[in-house]
C-alpha cells in the first residue's frame, strides 16, 4: 500500500535532495505516513512533528489538496496512491 | 496532485474607477483596453489604485515593474535597504550604477522610466510597529516582498487590522508559494501558518540561495492577484495557496481554511493590536543566545589568535559551520567546513578534536550561535564563536575579498 510523499526544498537535505519518496507505512494513516517516512529520510520526522508528537504549527500536510487539520489530523486515511504534500512556511523574498 | 477547479469566486473591485484616461493614457493602455473583462472601467480603477509594495528586492522589483507598467496609479515602495552587487542576480528593478543607492530611489527611478503616469510615494524606512498601521492605512492593497517572518507577520496582522487585502508570495531556492490573505473574505496568514518557525530552523535565501528568475515566477503571480483584486476581475487567490516547484515546473493549488481559531482574524482574536514581532518570532532562539553570552570573540581577536597558531603560541580548530557553496566563494584562512546542520543532528560532534579549543563562525554569527548551543552542550565549555561572522572578517580585516 504505496504512498507518495512530495519532499519540499528546505528538508531535500533529509532525503538525499529527492523531491519525492515513496513509502509503505505500516499503518495507513498521515501519522503512520510520517514514520516511514522519516526511515527512509531520518530526521525528517522531528521536522514535521514536534516533541509532544504534534504537527507543528508552521508545517502543513496535505493529502492532496487538503490540509490534514481540517480532515483527521495524523489519523486522517492515507489509501492507496493517496499523494501526501509536506508544505512548511518560508520566508525569503 | 490533482488541479481543481478554483473555488473561490470573484469578489467586488477593491477600487472605484477615476473619471477618465487622458488620451496619452489610452494610447498606453490599449492592450488592457481592448481586453473585454478590462476595459475602459477596469483600467479607470487601476488608475485610481494605491499599491504599496513592502520590500523592493526579489520579488518587489518584477511586482513592482509590471504594477507601474499596468498603470497602477500610486505605489508605495517601502523600503530601507540600499543597493548590493549580490542582488543584482534577481533584483531586476537595480542595476549596476545603483549599487550603494537607496533600494528605494533607484526603484522609483526606474518606475518613472517605465510610466510616468505612476504616482511614486518612497517610505524610507524599516517597516515596524510604530509605523505599520499608519503606513498600510494610505493604500488599497499591500504586495508582500519582504525576506523574513517578523515583517510577514507584522504587515498580516496590520492588514487584517485596517481590512486591507495582502497578496503574499515567498520563494526559496527552486520554490516558491502565493496567496491572497483577506479576512474579511478568507484566511489570514495566521491561519495557514499559526506561529513562525523557531529561529535557524527555516534557512533564508541568504543562507540557501535562490534563483533568480523565480522572483519573477511568483512576483508576476502576485501581480497578476494585485490586479484581478483591484478590477474585480477573475477568481483570486483568496483560501488558495499556489506552490510552485521550477524543477518539475508545476504548480498545485492547496486549500486554506479560515481558521476560527485565528488569533488575529477568527472568533475571539487574542491580537488586537501590534505586538513585538521580533519577539515574535525571536531573531535568535534562547540556547543560542545563551550559548554566545561571554563565548564571542570578534574579528580582530580571532585575525590575533590565528597568528598566535601560527607561531604555536596557541591551539585551535576553525570551523565553519556554513554551506559548501558559501565556503567556495569567501572563507577564513586556516578554517575547515562543517555546516551547521551537522552539529544539530549530532554527525559533528565526533569530528571534533578533544584536546584543542574549538571555534565557530558562520555568514553573520547567527548560525554559529546555534551550533555553539551543541557543541557546549556536548561538553566544550571553552568553544567559542566569532561575532559577525565571516562578513564582519571581509569588512574589517579582509576588505579585498567578496562576501557570499
Amino acid at each position: 500500500m504505496s504512498v507518495t510523499v512530495r519532499i519540499p526544498t528546505i528538508l531535500r537535505t533529509y532525503a538525499d535532495g529527492a523531491s519525492e519518496l515513496t513509502v509503505d507505512p505500516a499503518t495507513q494513516t498521515v501519522a503512520g505516513v510520517i514514520d516511514a517516512l522519516d526511515a527512509k529520510a531520518p530526521g525528517i520526522g522531528a521536522r514535521i512533528l514536534d516533541d509532544g508528537g504534534s504537527l507543528r504549527r508552521f508545517v502543513h500536510v496535505y493529502i492532496d489538496d487538503e490540509d490534514v487539520r481540517f480532515l483527521s489530523g495524523l489519523d486522517t486515511a492515507t489509501p492507496e496512491r493517496t499523494v501526501v504534500s509536506v508544505v512548511p512556511a518560508v520566508a525569503g523574498g | 496532485m490533482t488541479t481543481l477547479a478554483p473555488t473561490a469566486t470573484a469578489l467586488p473591485p477593491v477600487v472605484e474607477p477615476a473619471d477618465s484616461l487622458s488620451v496619452d493614457e489610452v494610447r498606453r493602455y490599449s492592450r488592457h483596453l481592448i481586453i473585454p473583462d478590462v476595459g475602459m472601467s477596469g483600467q479607470k480603477r487601476l488608475k485610481n489604485a494605491r499599491v504599496l509594495c513592502i520590500g523592493a528586492g526579489g520579488l518587489g522589483s518584477p511586482a513592482l515593474m509590471y504594477l507601474a507598467a499596468a498603470g497602477v496609479g500610486t505605489l508605495g515602495i517601502l523600503e530601507f535597504d540600499t543597493v548590493d552587487e549580490s542582488n543584482l542576480q534577481r533584483q531586476i528593478i537595480h542595476g549596476q550604477s545603483d549599487v550603494g543607492r537607496s533600494k528605494a530611489e533607484s526603484a522609483r527611478d526606474s518606475i518613472r522610466e517605465i510610466n510616468p503616469y505612476v504616482n511614486v510615494v518612497v517610505h524610507d524606512e524599516r517597516l515596524a510597529s510604530s509605523n505599520a498601521l499608519r503606513v498600510l492605512a494610505g493604500y488599497d492593497l499591500i504586495v508582500d516582498g519582504t525576506d523574513n517572518f517578523a515583517t510577514r507577520y507584522l504587515v498580516n496582522d496590520a492588514g487584517v487590522l485596517l481590512g486591507k487585502p495582502y497578496v503574499w508570495g515567498s520563494i526559496y531556492r527552486f520554490e516558491g508559494q502565493a496567496s491572497v490573505f483577506w479576512a474579511e473574505h478568507g484566511p489570514c496568514y495566521r491561519c495557514l501558518y499559526p506561529d513562525p518557525p523557531p529561529p535557524g530552523m527555516v534557512p533564508s535565501c541568504a543562507e540557501g540561495g535562490v534563483l533568480g528568475v523565480l522572483c519573477a515566477s511568483i512576483g508576476s503571480i502576485q501581480v497578476t492577484e494585485a490586479i484581478k483584486l483591484l478590477t474585480g476581475i477573475g477568481q483570486p487567490l483568496v483560501g488558495t495557496l499556489v506552490v510552485y516547484d521550477a524543477l518539475a515546473l508545476e504548480y498545485r493549488r492547496l486549500k486554506v481554511r479560515k481558521d476560527p481559531n485565528c488569533a488575529v482574524c477568527g472568533d475571539r482574536p487574542t491580537v488586537t493590536e501590534l505586538i513585538d514581532y521580533e519577539l515574535f518570532c525571536g531573531a535568535i532562539s534562547t540556547e543560542a543566545a545563551d550559548a554566545a553570552r561571554d563565548s564571542t570573540i570578534s574579528v580582530v581577536q580571532l585575525d590575533q589568535w590565528l597568528t598566535e597558531r601560527e607561531r604555536g603560541e596557541r591551539d585551535f580548530v576553525l570551523i565553519d559551520v556554513r554551506e559548501p557553496g558559501e565556503y567556495e566563494i569567501v572563507a577564513i584562512p586556516g578554517s575547515v567546513l562543517i555546516p551547521k546542520g551537522r552539529f544539530l543532528d549530532g554527525t559533528a560532534l565526533g569530528e571534533l578534536p578533544t584536546d584543542r579549543q574549538v571555534v565557530l563562525y558562520c555568514k553573520g554569527g547567527v548560525r554559529s550561535a546555534e551550533a555553539l548551543a551543541v557543541v557546549k552542550g556536548a561538553g566544550y565549555a571553552d568553544a567559542v564563536h566569532v561575532g559577525g561572522g565571516v562578513v564582519a572578517w571581509v569588512t574589517q580585516i579582509e576588505p579585498d575579498k567578496p562576501t557570499d
